[in-house]
């Protein structure tokens, strides 16, 4: 029987290429070879933020802020990195999040911080599940214009609901209660700093024990092979809605916890140019490895800080000059940089 | 005579102008093991597509364990014990071999919503993987990466996953296609020692493997099912002769 040469195959994969492609996905590496920079870089976080306990008082507010982008990187990682989902919209559930809280305390006398937290979680993850109907429809670029498009419809209604959000100058006199009846927030940011210290801890171990269980690995299936994800019978778009919406919940949290802890909500928390922060943020730390989102969000907020207070205007300058250097020199992101600093500082191992 | 636990009925299916299925009646018993031939492009692997639900027929009906499953996705046949292989590695290949399994496994119990990780069970999966990694032959190569395996090897996690998954109906799209004749003892091997309740349909454009295995053979011909019979009964068949076994096959 001669054979052919050349013939047609229907059956192709279907992957499109997305920002997570470059991370190696085996869970081999996951479980073992990169736990080393993940161990690192949580030991570099852990003695950051108990240095800044310690000694920085002055350092309290940005700390809060660090920790909240750090949340809000996660769960964009969750979705870009792991899932393959791109989005260029995920402020959307990060400003709901935020205004779900104002609106409760400001209108409703709802001051309550840990209820305020899922309520936001449960309001952002309503609006993912409800959209992300429609965004998993698509992929690839058809995906990124569909979360930019529900992101700037959700930011005009609260630009024109100004009875409700306080439009364009904001949602101000937000009270917030103690928490747990106990600890009122202050005004050296202390509390607020530990209270978002200790939610970032739960989102984080939440988020590293889940990329670990079969649930988490079905994602990153779904992202290398969707065919023969289906094909071992995975229901791929109800898998995908899931994480969807589990994402939107955590950025809600995260936009929650800006509320609280600056007692005010303006537009800019539901505004593109913080969705591509994030995305650049889960890129530059590295997409696909938490530790990598965590990094990427402590230094790009640091570095932001830093720089915007040299020269406001000039610091997208400075960023676009870290973000060429980081695509060009370290393409797998600041992790990758210190998977291979820890490679050189080591003996050559074994295969 | 036993109920097909897979049947078509009147299948149809166009690419545009091209008919790559044409009102195909088929239908398969469990414990049988049958065979699907035709020349390149007849159409095979659009029927396996077409059983599946990788692709939608324009019309017809596939029926599952006498329930019509035309309109149920992939994976809700898969969970009703319809499962396949693909004729071009669909594998992951970044994944070690067990792991590659293992997904599948985990699929299998229902273990897929599942988000934390459980150490115990890993390790009661992963034994499960081995045994059938075991079967294929395949223990040597549990902890190494698909791609590092030669093409034939990965040919065999094909079947390996498929069996992970316990089917009721394995459709089985050239699975000895790239496996170096000298090795394709170990899918002969494989295929002897499947379950014997087990409904198999292969693709196969390797005659001696079909007509040494196969209890009945379907010719498909431009989406058309040209004969269908016993391996005897097709080896004497005048048009399947002329139209695709040629003059090389002596069964
Ligand atoms: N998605 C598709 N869109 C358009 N045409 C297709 C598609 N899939 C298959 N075809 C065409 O349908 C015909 C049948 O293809 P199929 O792959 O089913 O053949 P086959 O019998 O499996 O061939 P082979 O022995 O080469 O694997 C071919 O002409 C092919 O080009
Ligand atoms: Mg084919």
């Amino acid at each position: 029987m001669p054979r052919p040469t050349v013939r047609v195959e229907p059956v192709k994969r279907l992957s499109v290429p997305h920002p997570g492609a470059a991370a190696p996905s085996t869970w081999r590496g996951l479980a073992m070879g990169r736990t080393g920079s993940d161990l690192a870089i949580a030991i570099l976080l852990g003695l950051g933020a108990l240095a800044t306990l310690a000694f920085g008082e002055s350092y309290w507010l940005l700390g809060s802020q660090v920790a909240i982008t750090m949340i809000f990187a996660l769960s964009v990682d969750l979705l870009v990195g792991f899932a393959g989902i791109v989005t260029l919209g995920h402020a959307v559930f990060f400003g709901v999040g935020a205004y779900s809280v104002g609106i409760a305390s400001v209108r409703l006398g709802w001051t309550e911080p840990l209820l305020g937290l899922l309520l936001a979680a449960a309001v952002a993850a309503l609006l993912g599940a409800a959209t992300g109907v429609l965004v998993l429809r698509t992929r690839g670029l058809g995906q990124l214009m569909l979360t930019m498009a529900f992101a700037s419809m959700v930011y005009e209604i609260a630009n024109r609901a100004k009875p409700l959000t306080g439009g364009a100058d904001g949602l101000q006199g937000m009270v917030v209660s103690p928490i747990l009846g106990l600890f009122d927030f202050d005004i050296f940011g202390l509390t607020a700093f530990l209270y978002t210290l200790a939610v970032l801890a739960a989102v984080v171990v939440f988020a590293v024990l889940m990329t670990r269980s079969p649930y988490g690995r079905s994602l990153v299936g779904i992202r290398e092979n969707r065919v023969r994800m289906q094909a071992i019978g995975t229901g791929v778009q109800k898998r995908l809605l899931s994480v969807y919406t589990l994402s939107a919940a955590l950025a809600g949290i995260a936009g929650a916890l800006l509320a609280q802890t600056s007692q005010f909500v303006g537009l800019n928390v539901l505004h593109f140019s913080l969705s591509g922060e994030i995305l650049i943020i889960v890129a530059l730390g590295g997409a696909g490895r938490l530790w990598g989102a965590l990094l990427g969000a402590v230094v790009f907020t640091l570095f932001k800080d830093r720089l915007s207070a040299l020269d406001p205007a000039y610091w997208y300058f400075w960023l676009g000059l870290l973000l060429a250097v980081i695509v060009l020199f370290a393409p797998k992101g600041l992790i990758g940089l210190v998977d291979r600093l820890l490679a050189a500082g080591r003996p050559k191992e074994t295969a | 005579m036993t109920a097909a636990i897979l049947e078509t009925r009147a299948l149809h299916k166009n690419f545009g102008a091209l008919a790559v299925a044409q009102n195909i009646n088929f239908s398969l018993e469990p414990g049988r093991f049958e065979a699907l031939i035709g020349p390149n492009g007849a159409g095979k692997s659009t029927f396996i597509n077409l059983l599946t639900g990788l692709v939608p027929p324009t019309s017809g009906s596939v029926i599952l364990d006498g329930q019509d499953v035309t309109a149920l996705p992939i994976e809700a046949r898969v969970k009703r014990g319809l499962v396949r292989t693909f004729q071009i590695n669909t594998l992951f290949n970044n994944l070690t071999v067990a792991e590659n399994v293992i997904l599948a496994l985990d699929e299998h119990h229902g273990q897929g919503w599942r988000p934390l990780p459980s150490p115990s069970r890993r390790r009661r999966i992963r034994d499960e993987a081995y045994d059938i990694l075991g079967r294929l032959g395949l223990t040597p190569w549990g902890n190494r990466e698909v791609r590092e395996l030669p093409y034939g090897r990965q040919r065999l996690v094909e079947i390996a996953i498929a069996l992970a998954l316990r089917p009721k109906v394995l459709l089985l799209d050239e699975p000895a296609a790239g496996i170096p004749s000298t090795e394709t003892g170990t899918v002969i091997e494989v295929l002897e020692n499947l379950a014997s309740d087990l409904a198999v349909l292969i693709i196969e454009h390797d005659m001696d493997l079909v007509f040494r295995f196969a209890q009945r053979i379907t010719v498909l011909v431009q989406g058309a099912v040209l004969a269908r019979g016993t391996p005897d009964e097709i080896a004497d068949n005048e048009t399947v002769k002329a139209v695709y076994l040629g003059e090389g096959i002596h069964a």
